[in-house]
């Protein structure tokens, strides 16, 4: 009997032991709301994420996994099927069913939600029972599962009791009940949160997940923001942090020589590039006058050759990026490495071109560039303007911070300006609709919404209807074509995929993923 | 003294009035707040909808007096950022500003006084050009390397204090603090020198050299043939006549302390004002940014104001002239 009690006894202890494992997480930026509908950034997503779940997740490769959803199929061209995962309930006790499926993704529809491009083709949501529901699509859409991974499900009877049936809106005069409230079947729910200071995530040890044992060990997640570089490093090295999202550069070697902590590296699903102004007759920033130099193919190839991107590898990111010829990198469905190859390192053959297309003594040219939003993006615009210089385009550089730069693109009032594109859905066709389909502002036309440049290409555009309706191996021929067409016109001038490293304590395993999302629900706390 | 109040406040009104202005001018610049709000993915039609109802495609003065309506009515909307009310935001960061502030002014007043007094009565001793010395770095060093260097000391090396945020904070009534718990008080040391070390090297500069002008003049001379002691004549004469201009500088320095803790927040991640006007500038936020400023426009005029009076009731030589 004694030895009984002393083994429960061993037990109790062991199981104590392993409840307290809590991960002290920081990042720069502090979520906005806790609403999942309504902003699509990475800063939401990476909270929201560990609190609410999809009908289909990400799997640790970024491939697709059953999550609320066990199994999926295309039931007719324009009709999909999707079993719901018996069993599952909110956070707050409400039982999932399909009622709410099709009460998340009307939510996600709503015009202030920010979601719409991911449920655009969905016509109607049709609950054929409990557990059993229908998604009617206006056209053949061939990745709609790549699309619903990214709607998180809530519950209707929680959300319309309190009042937040829609997205938040900045034009109420109330707050909404979901900014600071959440109401998910993840596996961790909110226990605390103070914006812009503390939000405390523990185990949901109801969640549907636990069983499979891939699963991590996490009990409870403190996400503490730190917008200064240095702070956040210090936090980390001073054992007041565990995980930092996002550290600087220029602190990676010191952190990965530090007792105690390790830094994780891998690609981001994220292209940094440099678009051209290929439409205007005259540029608005250069000293041509008459005519527009960057609509003649031979500039933006001479441009292309002058770019040293070896060099801007080596010393702008610090080894940190991998330079590219194509629009996304691997992770994203539809890459093809045979089109992912860039136009030369070629000095003398840029000044070759540009005497070729008449500008012998070159031009000037404004570079746009935002100075706080991708890794380094500043010090990359100087390293470009600096290596067109050297082949006679005078480049003025313009950096500014992320808000006052991307007011100005978007009136199309540049000459060139540098960009980076993440690809949420993982597939080719998000990243060409948004950057290369001939822009169409009349209608709902959601097509070339970021393509300021005003790059219009009658072939690349049915390319791009290819891929929104056919499958196989002929929507990859579409895909490789529209590389291939890429390269060859030069509509922009790809640069790299960023890295992004995370820095952690030594005794936490998570994997690394494209993303830039943690999923804590993978960590293992040792 | 009722007239000369409301004179003033009739003077502190144009001024409020120009802030405004001059602040809501600036928005122009600072961005546009709807390509933030929409994201990566949008129409144009979303986009032309949103501008429509935020009214940001009015005519500029209109925009202007809309705001100026709704502020006088103390209502400031909705964060863009955040999708919560401008005044609840605001009212929830003043309490961490207003402690930091006062403790940092607390600092340079407890450390800066007795130090420019020391330095001024013996100013050849060695510990009065080390004071000196260090003042000369107080002055000359950036706040945010100051505040990173403290971090590098106590955070990382010695591991005794925090390096950023405010420790655990109690609610007492509407006021969180941060005075009642041990981590709370800890976490407050590193932010409250930082901000503080500039107005302490400030206030000890300005006292040295107060007490060097008062030590020279005809009545410490007739203290000293009378015979009081050193103290007496330290303290009680010569230091009370050099606090007139030191309280004058200490009370405009506080609303320079809470305005300007901008960067010793963001250094500390201290949970504040300043960070939130910083992020807010981030992101256009610009129902944010205005109530902030005028807020600070109004801290300023308050505290003029109050300077003012204490001169009237300081001063004699003000009163008996009219």
């Amino acid at each position: 009997m004694r030895s009984f009690w002393l083994a429960a006894l061993a037990v109790a202890l062991f199981l104590s032991g392993a409840e307290a494992r809590s991960i002290r997480w920081a990042a720069s930026g502090d979520p906005n709301t806790m609403d999942p509908h309504s902003q699509n950034v990475g800063t939401v997503t990476m909270v929201l994420q560990q609190i609410y779940d999809p009908l289909i997740a990400r799997s640790r490769s970024l491939g697709l996994e059953p999550a609320l959803a066990t199994a999926w199929e295309q039931l007719e061209p324009m009709r999909w099927r999707f079993t719901l995962r018996p069993g599952v309930r909110f956070h707050e006790g409400e039982a999932f069913t399909a009622d709410d499926v099709v009460f998340s993704i009307a939510r996600a529809q709503a015009p202030s939600s920010n979601f719409g491009t991911f449920v655009d083709t969905i016509t109607r949501v049709e609950p054929v029972d409990a557990l059993t529901v229908d998604i009617i699509t206006r056209i053949i859409d061939p990745i709609l599962p790549n699309k619903i991974a990214s709607i998180f499900m809530m519950s209707r009877a929680w959300s319309e009791r309190n009042n937040a049936a829609r997205p938040q809106n900045t034009r109420n005069r109330e707050e909404t009940h979901t900014v600071r409230n959440v109401n998910g079947t993840g596996a961790f729910r909110l226990t605390s949160r103070e914006p812009d200071v503390r939000t405390v995530l523990t185990r949901n040890t109801d969640w549907w997940g636990w069983a499979n044992p891939n699963n991590g060990n996490v009990t409870e997640i403190i996400f503490r923001p730190i917008a200064s570089d240095a702070t956040r490093v210090a936090a980390l090295m001073s054992n007041e942090i565990d995980f930092v999202l996002d550290p600087p550069l220029q602190d990676l070697q010191r952190l990965r020589t530090a007792p105690g902590l390790r830094v994780l590296e891998g690609p981001e699903v994220r292209t940094i590039f440099i678009a051209m102004d290929v439409a205007r007759d005259e540029l608005l920033y250069s000293d041509v006058r008459g005519r527009n130099p960057l609509r003649d193919l031979r500039v933006r190839q001479a441009l292309y050759h002058a770019i040293d991107i070896a060099a801007i590898q080596r010393v702008t990111m610090r080894g940190q990026s991998v330079p590219t010829g194509a629009l996304f990198p691997e992770q994203v469905q539809g890459y093809d490495p045979a089109q992912d190859q860039r136009l030369p390192y070629d000095p003398a053959r840029a000044r070759a071109l540009l005497a070729e297309a008449g500008y012998p003594q070159g031009f000037a040219l404004t570079l746009d560039c935002p100075n706080n939003r991708y890794i380094n993006d500043e010090q990359i615009c100087q390293a470009v303007a600096a290596m067109w210089a050297r082949v006679g385009v005078r480049t003025a550089l313009k950096s500014q911070p992320l808000a006052p730069f991307f007011a100005q693109i978007q009136r199309a009032d540049t000459s060139a300006y540098l960009l980076g594109w993440g690809v949420p859905t993982l597939d080719a066709l998000y990243s060409f609709q948004s950057l290369l389909s001939t822009r169409d502002v009349s209608n709902n036309g959601d097509g070339g919404t970021w393509n300021y440049g005003r790059y219009s290409s009658p072939a690349m555009d049915a390319l791009i209807e290819r891929m929104k309706t056919q499958s196989g191996p002929a929507r990859q021929a579409a895909i490789s074509e529209a590389l291939r067409l890429y390269r060859e016109d030069v509509p922009q001038i790809p640069l790299h995929h960023q890295m992004i490293p995370w820095a952690m304590r030594s005794n936490i395993q998570i994997p690394h993923m494209a993303n830039n999302q943690p999923y804590f629900r993978w960590a293992v706390v040792q | 003294m009722f007239a000369f109040i409301i004179s003033r406040i009739l003077q502190a009104l144009p001024v409020m009035l120009v802030v405004s202005f001059i602040s809501f001018a600036m928005f122009a610049y600072v961005g546009d707040p709807v390509s933030i709000m929409l994201g990566q993915d949008f129409t144009e039609a979303q986009r032309t909808e949103l501008v429509a109802s935020l009214g940001l495609d009015k005519p500029f003065f209109v925009q202007f007096l809309t705001f100026l309506g709704n502020a006088v009515q103390g209502e400031f909307g909705l964060s863009y950022r955040l999708s919560r009310p401008v005044a609840e935001l605001i009212g929830e960061r003043a309490p961490a500003t207003l402690e930091l502030a006062l403790c940092a002014a607390f600092i340079a007043m407890a450390v800066g006084v007795p130090m420019g007094v020391y330095t001024g009565l013996y100013r050849n001793s060695w510990l009065s050009r080390f004071f000196l010395t260090f003042s000369l770095i107080g002055v000359s060093l950036p706040t945010f390397l100051i505040g990173i260097l403290l971090i590098l000391t106590f955070a990382v090396w010695l591991g005794w204090l925090p390096s950023f945020g405010r420790g655990d904070v109690r609610p007492l009534g509407f006021w969180a603090t941060g005075f009642t718990t041990w981590s709370g008080v800890k976490a407050l040391i590193l932010p409250a020198v930082t901000l503080g070390l500039f107005q302490l090297t400030l206030i000890m500069r300005l006292v040295r050299a107060e007490m060097l002008e008062v030590m020279r003049t005809d009545y410490i001379k007739f203290a000293r043939a009378r015979g009081l002691s050193n103290r007496a004549i330290n303290f009680g004469h010569a230091l009370k006549n050099t606090l007139v201009p030191v309280i004058t500088i200490a009370g405009l320095q506080l609303g320079a302390i809470i305005a300007f803790a901008i960067v010793t927040e963001t250094v500390f991640q201290w949970p504040g004002m300043g960070l939130l006007f910083i992020q807010s500038v981030g992101a256009a936020d610009i129902p944010v940014m205005a109530a902030y400023l005028m807020l600070i426009a109004l801290v300023f005029v308050v505290i003029n104001l109050i300077v003012d009076l204490l001169y009237y009731a300081v001063d004699p030589r003000l009163r008996t002239r009219r």
